[in-house]
């Protein structure tokens, strides 16, 4: 079990490095030298320009500045943003938790949702249910998320035209206030990737339920409620795990655009504006420490997996 | 009829594509003329689908963003099934440290969550139509290097491929007849399911301010657009959503139909 775990950790690793070298090179791409961009005005003296740069570190190899980079970067440092002035991480800092909470949410919700309706369309066992759970969960994939939140959006204001829908309180300072205005963003989100989680739930569970050890609990004379929920449930849940995961990227790609439509201050509207101010040290930090979470956020779903399939233990 | 999943989904993309070429033709408006006094007309019969808060006809608007929606994603599909797919398909065919360096450069690619990604492309590249194309071929490229390697990887060891070899066929010989025609149905199935996860992420770029820049027609700008008239006139938000929705929905039945008509072992269980 150890052996899968660091195999699996190792492989992620060479990933991260190379995710944080690509992400290093994504500036060295962009057209035009950092330091002009900095000073910005066109007519700067050469002796000026040498000099950001050399306090930049443009003047080093590529090697060295990327191990400059890295190493600051891994101490919490990515600069500061072109801007404000302000350290990127503190920008970062105060924007994430709302990009997170909406994830987190709309993961939950989805859960919460797909897995009894998986479970539901797995018992009803006809075509017919075989057919809707399907197209509903191709509509649920091809729906886009900003659509549905505008259409929302339109549909509660018209039926509750004194409620406020859009913008953010802190849940710290109010929860309430901010579950309250959470609600739609939250349905917008999670809502289309119900019903293709509920397939994978009902797929697993179709075959489980094919199984010698369901037979044997009905045997037994187990309530048919009891032989789903106790014994048919955790082993159709091993899928799932890898679905769910596969899911929350999704989701949080998903909410960058759905902020835009709620009026949310998360990350995702601080990158958009950041490329209108090219500003590229806030995009550089936004990326890196996303993916970095999204690639942290694999490796525990790899765990869960390794945890509840001592099949994956030998892999 | 054996899969009317399929037919639908082919008969939405045809429709639609169909739609898109003809679009100068069809459209019986100028996609920006502004006819200020008929400003956020409820769908009539001169208006046919309304019209937004600078009077301009929305039936115009969309087909005229149909064309950019497709025209994008069909781009950006191209450039991830060009590099992608020929990085799978060598990778399989060549073996050793190409395809273990080449492999594990895809699953850092693959890392990345997709929006994110295109986001960063975009940031170097500045945004617009030729930026989001680039973008999202760049983001899709692991996948057809993922799809096309595993089956290359079988018919590597088939007799046949075998055979070509020991009579003296050259790589290039083999991979064109004997490869390309067996990994068709493959290419088929994923290009119809990323050409519709490339309509959404276009679509969510250019509703971001990302995409294709003003004054080319976009959808999914255009549904940003009419958010701030929502209250006054929904219907341009309505109408855009649902034509991006047509669209992605029309390659997914369709991907989805082909996948089950011609891989039998791929049939989805679910």
């Amino acid at each position: 079990m150890l052996r899968a775990i660091l195999a699996r950790a190792a492989e992620l690793g060479v990933v991260a490095l190379g995710v944080s070298i690509l992400t290093f090179l994504m500036i060295h791409l962009v057209p035009g030298d950092a330091a002009q961009l900095i000073l910005g005005a066109e007519d700067v003296s050469p002796e000026m320009l040498a000099e950001t740069r050399r306090q930049l570190g443009l003047d080093q190899p590529l090697v060295v500045q990327y191990a400059l980079w890295i190493g600051r970067a891994l101490r919490g440092d990515f600069g500061v943003s072109v801007s404000t002035g302000q350290p990127v991480i503190g920008e970062i800092a105060g924007r994430v938790g709302v990009t997170a909470e909406l994830t987190v949410l709309a993961l939950a919700v989805a859960i919460l949702l797909a897995v009894p309706a998986g479970c539901l369309m797995a018992t009803l066992r006809s075509s017919v249910s075989d057919y809707v759970v399907r197209v509903l969960s191709i509509i649920g994939i091809t729906i886009p998320s900003f659509w549905l939140g505008t259409l929302l959006l339109y549909g509660a204001s018209a039926a509750m035209p004194g409620m406020r829908l859009v913008g953010y309180v802190a849940f710290a300072e109010a929860p309430l206030a901010n579950l309250q205005r959470m609600i739609l963003p939250t349905i917008a989100l999670a809502l289309p990737v119900v019903a293709s989680l509920a397939r994978v739930v009902r797929a697993a569970m179709l075959e489980t339920l094919g199984q010698e050890f369901i037979r044997v609990a009905r045997a037994k004379g187990l309530g048919e409620p009891r032989v789903i929920f106790r014994h048919a449930l955790r082993n159709a849940l091993i899928p799932f795990i890898t679905s769910a995961g596969i899911a929350a990227g999704y989701l949080f790609g998903g909410s960058v655009v759905v902020e835009q439509v709620f009026a949310l201050p998360g990350l995702g509207r601080l990158m958009v504006g950041a490329i209108a101010e090219r500003n590229y040290p806030l995009i550089q930090a936004s990326i890196l420490l996303a993916t970095f979470t999204f690639v942290a956020v694999n490796f525990v779903v790899d765990l869960l997996y390794i945890a509840a399939d001592p099949r994956a233990r030998d892999a | 009829m054996k899969s009317p999943l399929l037919w639908l989904g082919a008969a939405l993309v045809a429709v639609q594509a169909l739609a898109a070429l003809s679009a100068p033709w069809l459209a019986p408006f100028d996609p920006n003329a502004q006819d200020i006094l008929a400003r956020l007309a409820r769908p009539g019969l001169r208006h046919l689908l309304g019209t937004d808060n600078f009077g301009r006809d929305t039936l115009s608007r969309a087909l005229f963003g149909y064309r950019t929606l497709f025209a994008v994603s069909a781009a950006s599909v191209a450039i991830a099934l060009t590099i992608g797919g020929g990085i799978g398909v060598w990778a399989a065919w060549r073996g050793g440290w190409f395809d273990r360096v080449a492999m594990r450069a895809m699953d850092v690619l693959f890392a990345f969550p997709v929006i994110l990604l295109a986001i960063g492309v975009i940031a170097v590249l500045g945004p617009g139509a030729v930026g989001t194309a680039i973008a999202i071929g760049v983001v899709y490229t692991p996948i057809f290097a993922r799809t096309l390697r595993a089956p290359t990887l079988l018919l590597k060891n088939t007799d046949y491929v075998a055979a070509a070899r020991a009579i003296g066929a050259t790589d290039r010989r083999i991979i064109r007849l004997h490869l390309l025609p067996n990994l068709a149905p493959v290419i088929l199935v994923q290009t119809s399911l990323l050409l519709s996860t490339a309509i959404l992420v276009e679509a969510s770029l250019s509703f971001l301010g990302l995409g294709t820049q003003p004054p080319t027609a976009s959808l999914g700008r255009m549904l940003s657009e009419s958010r701030s008239f929502l209250t006054f006139s929904p219907w341009p938000a309505v109408f855009s959503g649902a034509a991006i929705l047509l669209a992605a929905l029309g390659f997914n039945l369709l991907g989805d139909g082909l996948q089950d008509r011609l891989d039998p072992r791929l049939r989805s269980r679910g």
